[in-house]
């Protein structure tokens, strides 16, 4: 099988799992052993793909011919392949989390859901190795939707106004703007394609540039750039292995991923560098991080708490990218597979917790580390990871954006990054705290509960592994980002 | 040998077998008739498009007496493609209406109302073939006439109401259209709409053509449902039986706008009506209200098929849009939505014929939790307004390339940003069925109960369609970019 084929197959994997899911949907186990036999599956394939993109392959493949000279193509390069591993990876371990979850709280249509599930994933390999925008657009538009039914899942008034939320907010910004900015690309560039160096150059002039670039990034919500961040703590009423894989891997980072390839092969760093029309950029994404930040202080839920957080986290990799250093692209492109199995873990947590205590807020979980010592172990973690405190991956990824972030003399962002280290420290280090070594109030203490049950542990326990893991052995990833952008 | 008489059996062969089906009387052997009828139409309209695609335009003379004496049947790549579009859907809709049909209309009445949408066929199909004006009012009339009867065929009292009231409306709309007819024949001496188109530019200035451009404009508007002339649309299409509405959604209104870009572009001349008269000032203000409007209203219908009436209004207010704008790629787009738009439209309604088959109401409210009660029918909707709205990958996302890369030709930015915010209302009101549908518990008691495999399939063949002709675009791009092409190129 060439390299091209596999991205298909890459594709077909997660596909032909939902409709195995689909048949199999009376036979709980079956089911969830057709998950996971996908999941792994899907991972062996793209780990298949890595060595030839390290060597320098860039495979491409043509799927059909959408509009005269426009089409739906595949192309792998670098930094879809770190996107495709990371989201491929974690759905091995999310499966196994899921079932867990799913089981230990008896949700309803189960089958559904993992049906949902795997399209999503089969949209996220989509989107990693989209070979142009229409393409990418093609299948983040199909992530949106296969996504929604995951938001809606429990079916009640909640869930009804944060799929409302959801679909709005990501729908609105992808039509209103990013076609109009594809659109716009096409009609003034005459093509598409991701380029290295971008294609945009001489394409469009002056302010014009920066409106573009406007367009670009509010109109992928999926990034979540204040102000059109409101979708992600709308979709935490998802039962919790959604927000862990998809509103903290899969969706979000298509989101900055997408901004990644359009800073990078859209509009190229030297071309943006020239256009000072562009600079806004770093500072909203600035802003964004700053003040996603301080709102996530003031969250007593858990998971919104963590939505937050991820909202800002996600500009850290808008602002690297705007940052417009190699380094930076570099530490864009890490923090991508950093913050993932951070943030996954930090979810996988706050669902462990649910399970066992039925617990949703952060003031409640007094003394709760020495029942759940796993869990809380984890979160502690993910934590640092999201500080950026070694030995987390966390830190691999801030030291590039630093490194980037000097090497132009950008202190705004130095600052910012600075800045919110510590609220990131004061909003993660309080929990942690809390849960080992404050007293349990009398009417907060339940001894009924211990530990999730075991598939969420393992779960959680692998993926806080990966964080310290990746510190040490960054090379992989490191690897790829570099061959990003050529450094 | 008989290649070279497709034209004219094009449209004889419904128009007999027409009063053949009367003689049927039995409903099942009506039915099984006019399907074959159809279905060859189909196969015939599928030949021309070929022989024109191959050897360009056809004339065929009538009876064998020349233009301008005869009645001339003209077809090139605008008129072929419509005609494909036209007995397209009727072939594909009628296979799924006999379930339909049995429930919705009184059994006695069966036969007539299959006479009845051949002859209605017979006269869409002539609309568009002929090349002969005079000829389009004739069949503009057939088609019409048994349009009234088959809306009021429908088994509820309101839709005698609905269909009266189309009656006057599109009475009217025909009376314009022929007065318009008479002063171009006044001063051209000719009905030959080629001729016509000849010797129109030396009297532009005359007021006797202003006059029936202005009658023919209102006219035509009132058939296709221009806003604000379109008020006569919501309830035919809400009340006739659910098949009809399929039908005629995927095809009245389409002819209609072929008629105005016929007699726009090929007999008044492209000049004339942007040039001279400014018709872009007329036609792009009431498109972009009536896109807004009915987006709007349909978001606040309690009727789904009500709902994707006001929606249909919308969407004509697209291509004409794409008309006002009259350039290659906006021309282009419109035609496109005529073909992608009849896609989407008739496999929306033929699911509300199979939700209607099943619960009898196509009430919001009478639609809850019918996504577990039928969920391949329910699909097929979610389908079908994901095409709509214009999801990457459907036709509806092919014609919105088109329309707004058009606009952006002109530079007019305000007027894309229009277009994209606009199709999110599509977003709204597909969803509020969505929402009913599947997040809204089902009535206690109710068990699974699909629609029939009849319905069904029909259904699902334009649902895969739309998604087919959203990423195999080379037919229907490349034709209608022909079609534009032979339509800026026709005027003078």
């Amino acid at each position: 099988m060439n390299a091209a084929t596999a991205m298909l197959v890459a594709l077909a994997i997660p596909a032909a799992t939902a409709v195995l899911i689909s048949l199999t949907g009376r036979w709980p186990n079956v089911r969830e052993a057709v998950t996971l036999t996908g999941a792994a599956l899907l991972f062996l394939c793209v780990a298949t793909l890595t060595p030839g993109v390290l060597a320098g392959e860039r495979p491409e493949q043509l799927l059909v011919e959408l509009f005269p000279g426009l089409e739906l193509s595949f192309l792998l390069e670098p930094l879809g392949m770190i996107f495709a591993l990371v989201a491929s990876f974690l759905w091995i371990i999310n499966s196994i989390y899921s079932i867990g979850y799913m089981r230990g709280n008896q949700e309803q249509k189960q089958t559904r859901f993992y049906i949902c599930f795997a399209i999503a994933l089969a949209s996220t390999m989509g989107i990693a190795f989209a070979g142009n925008m229409l393409t990418l657009f093609l299948f983040y538009e199909a992530l949106t939707l296969s996504t929604y039914p995951l938001v809606v899942h429990k079916g009640n008034e909640d869930a009804k106004a944060g799929g409302r939320t959801y679909l709005g907010i990501l729908l609105t910004t992808s039509i209103a703007f990013l076609l109009l900015a594809v659109l716009w690309t096409w009609w003034a560039a005459g093509t598409l394609d991701f380029r290295a160096g971008g294609i945009l150059a001489g394409a469009v002039h002056g302010p014009m540039v920066g409106v573009l670039l406007a367009l670009y990034m509010f109109g992928i919500g999926k990034a979540a750039l204040l102000p059109f961040h409101r979708w992600l703590p709308a979709a935490m009423v998802a039962p919790t292995p959604v927000s862990a894989l998809l509103h903290a891997v899969a969706v979000v980072k298509a989101g900055v991923f997408s901004v990644v390839k359009v800073v990078v092969y859209i509009f190229g760093i030297d071309f943006m560098k020239a256009e000072p029309s562009t600079d806004w950029l770093l500072y909203v994404a600035g802003a964004s991080i700053l003040i996603a930040s301080m709102v996530a202080l003031r969250q007593d839920n858990l998971k919104r708490r963590l939505a937050y957080s991820t909202v800002s986290q996600l500009s850290y990799v808008t602002m690297a990218a705007a940052i417009l250093a190699p380094l930076s692209v570099v530490g864009a492109a890490l923090h991508i597979a950093a913050h993932a199995f951070g943030k996954i873990t930090l979810f996988f947590a706050a669902g462990s917790i649910y399970t066992a205590s039925h617990k949703t807020k952060v003031s409640e979980l007094n003394g709760i580390g020495w029942r759940m010592p796993w869990t809380m172990g984890a979160f502690a973690i993910g934590s640092l990871s999201m500080i950026g405190v070694p030995p987390t991956v966390g830190f691999v990824s801030k030291w590039y954006m630093l490194q980037g972030a000097f090497s132009t003399g950008q202190m705004f962002a130095v600052a910012v990054i600075f800045a919110s280290t510590l609220l990131n420290a004061a909003y993660f280090l309080p929990v942690v705290y809390a849960a080992f070594f404050r007293k349990p109030g009398a009417s907060e203490d339940n001894p009924g509960h211990g530990e999730a049950p075991w598939p969420v542990v393992l779960a959680l326990t692998l993926t806080a592994a990966g964080t310290i893991v990746l510190f040490f052995l960054p090379a992989l990833p490191l690897g790829l980002a570099k061959g990003l952008v050529g450094v | 040998m008989i290649a070279a008489h497709l034209p004219v059996l094009q449209v004889v062969l419904p128009l007999m077998a027409a009063p053949a089906c009367v003689l049927l009387r039995r409903p099942r052997l009506a039915w099984g008739f006019a399907t074959l009828v159809s279905w060859a139409c189909f196969g015939i309209a599928a030949l021309l498009l070929g022989q024109v695609l191959e050897n360009g335009d056809i004339s065929y003379a009538l009876g064998g007496w020349a233009a301008p004496w005869g009645i001339e049947y003209r077809v090139d790549t605008v008129n072929a493609f419509v005609l494909l579009i036209v007995s397209a859907i009727s072939s594909v809709v009628l296979p799924g209406a006999r379930a339909s049909i049995e429930r919705e209309v009184e059994g006695d009445r069966v036969d007539l109302l299959y006479t009845c949408w051949l002859l209605c066929l017979a006269g869409l199909l002539g609309i568009a073939i002929t090349g002969d004006a005079f000829n389009v009012f004739v069949f503009l009339e057939i088609s019409s006439i048994s349009s009234y009867a088959l809306i009021a065929l429908s088994g509820e009292r309101r839709a005698l109401v609905a269909s009266f009231r189309y009656l006057v409306m599109g009475t009217i709309g025909a009376t314009f259209i022929v007065i318009a007819i008479g002063l171009i024949y006044m001063v051209t001496g000719t009905l030959n709409m080629a001729d016509m188109g000849a010797r129109l530019p030396a009297v532009w200035e005359s007021r006797t053509v202003a006059a029936a451009f202005a009658f023919l404009t209102v006219g035509v508007g009132l058939k296709m449902a221009l806003f604000p002339l379109h008020l006569w649309l919501p309830s035919a299409y809400a009340s006739a039986p659910s098949p009809v509405t399929a039908f005629l959604a995927g095809t009245s209104t389409k002819v209609s706008v072929y008629l105005l870009l016929r007699f726009v572009f090929t007999i008044f001349g492209a000049g004339y009506a942007f040039g001279i008269q400014a018709l872009e000032y007329v036609l792009m203000p009431l498109a972009l209200l009536g896109i807004l409007s009915a987006s709007v209203v349909a978001i606040f219908q309690l009727d789904v098929k009500r709902l994707l009436a006001w929606s249909s209004i919308a969407q004509i207010g697209y291509m004409v849009l794409g008309i006002s704008l009259a350039s290659l790629t906006s021309l282009t787009a419109s035609i496109l939505h005529l073909f992608n738009h009849a896609l989407i439209k008739t496999g929306l309604f033929m699911a509300m014929a199979c939700v209607f088959y099943r619960i009898g109401s196509t009430r919001l409210e009478d639609m809850e939790g019918l996504g577990h009660r039928m969920p391949w029918t329910m699909a097929a909707f979610v389908a079908g307004g994901l095409s709509l709205i214009g999801v990457p990958s459907s036709v509806g996302f092919v014609s919105k390339w088109y329309l707004v890369l058009a606009v952006l030709e002109r530079g007019w930015w305000p007027l894309a940003v229009f277009i994209l915010f606009t199709s999110l209302l599509a977003v709204v009101y597909v969803w509020r069925v969505v929402e009913a549908a599947y997040l809204r518990p089902a009535p206690a008691g109710t068990g699974r109960s699909e629609a029939p495999l009849s319905i069904l399939l029909p259904t699902w063949s334009l649902i895969i369609a739309n998604f087919y002709f959203g990423l195999d675009t080379s037919l229907t791009v490349g034709v209608a970019s022909r079609a534009a092409a032979s339509l800026l190129g026709a005027g003078p």
